[in-house]
């Protein structure tokens, strides 16, 4: 009621929130990531543009010589199944999140996935968002890591076209180095870029082909879950 | 397009504001937006255009307040301008950025009996 007069017409009351507008899909983040934590299993949330070889880098590391490490993997997708069938055929446990129009996941979404998942014994658990350098990067879906495929056919400037998603990522996959000799495009230009919105950048060049870079990416790996205790 | 799930979110916070003191209307919101947030302040406003209709918000004004990207580094504070590479020349420390990330709901006017 009007407090100045007592005249009893309803009042325009100023409520301050000062939240964060994502802060119920933090929640659940948070939430998943405890999750995560208590089984202890690295979680990645592994982004960038439609093929820009996440799922092949998966696959890379499923092959790559001593791998023991135990690993699952859910694969974020608008339509089909294909990215998680080629998983399972790497010997990846998997499963899809079928977004239908959603350009992103977010950690509902991921956290109704890890019902299906067995996550005692697992060492790494990765998060292949839907193909996409925009609207994953702002939803924290519980991961330990964020990392961005980024492949070298996508060109020198996507860091620089796309900064929100390389400043809040933790590493740069830089995929298909094996093309290249046939692309006028060099290592040193991708990393110049990545260093005009990553404040530490750390890039793993990498060819899911040759194998090539697996190696330093995968020991990465392994040291963040040594320092996680996990 | 990610703006029509944040609209989302914002309408349902601000619902769950206005059922809790007994609103009968909400008039105004206002948000702050980073300009490195990835939040568009345009298709945000289109989004919520699109999203009020039937909801306590239907004759609410979205006030968009818009916030720099500002770098600097952490130990001497000499700032570092968008587009540099983020790294202080003097210090070596990496940048860190002071402002522009904010995605968030300050203040809901609403029409209380």
């Amino acid at each position: 009621m009007c407090q100045d007069c007592g005249c009893g017409d309803p009042e325009i009351v100023p409520v301050e929130v000062h939240e964060r507008l994502l802060s119920a899909n933090d929640r659940v983040a948070h939430h998943n990531r405890a999750h995560f934590v208590e089984h202890g299993v690295l979680a990645l949330n592994l982004m960038g543009s439609p093929g820009s070889g996440k799922t092949a880098t998966l696959e890379a590391m499923a092959r790559a010589p001593g791998a023991n490490r135990k690993l699952a993997a859910v694969s974020g997708d608008l339509a089909t199944d294909h990215d998680a069938q080629r998983l399972r055929a790497a010997g990846i446990p998997a499963a899809t999140i079928t977004t239908g129009s959603a350009c992103h996941l977010d950690a509902e979404m991921v956290h109704k996935a890890l019902h299906d998942f067995e996550l005692d014994g697992l060492d790494l658990f990765v998060i292949e968002n839907v193909g996409n350098l925009v609207c994953p990067a702002i939803y924290d879906l519980g991961q330990a890591l964020n990392v961005v495929a980024l492949s070298v056919t996508e060109g020198e400037d996507k860091p620089l076209k796309y900064p929100v998603i390389f400043r809040n990522a933790d590493a740069v996959l830089l995929t298909k180095i094996d093309l290249l000799p046939h692309l006028g495009v060099s290592i040193r230009n991708f990393d110049d870029a990545i260093a005009r919105v990553m404040p530490q950048p750390r890039v793993f060049p990498v060819s899911a082909r040759t194998g090539e870079g697996l190696d330093r990416w995968l020991q990465w790996l392994d040291e963040k879950r040594i320092r996680a205790d996990l | 397009m990610h703006e029509y799930s944040i609209v989302s979110s914002l309408l349902e916070r601000v619902g769950a504001e206005a059922r809790a003191h007994n609103a009968i209307a909400v008039h105004r919101l206002t948000v702050r937006i980073g300009a490195a947030a990835g939040v568009d302040p345009d298709l945000l406003s289109k989004a919520y255009q699109m999203f009020r209709e039937g909801t306590l918000c239907a004759g609410a004004e979205l006030c968009v307040q818009r916030v720099e990207e500002q770098w600097a580094c952490p130990e001497c504070g000499r700032t570092i301008a968008r587009g540099e590479i983020l790294r202080c020349g003097q210090c070596a420390m990496p940048a860190r950025l002071v402002s522009g990330d904010e995605i968030i709901l300050e203040q809901i006017e609403m029409e209380v009996p």
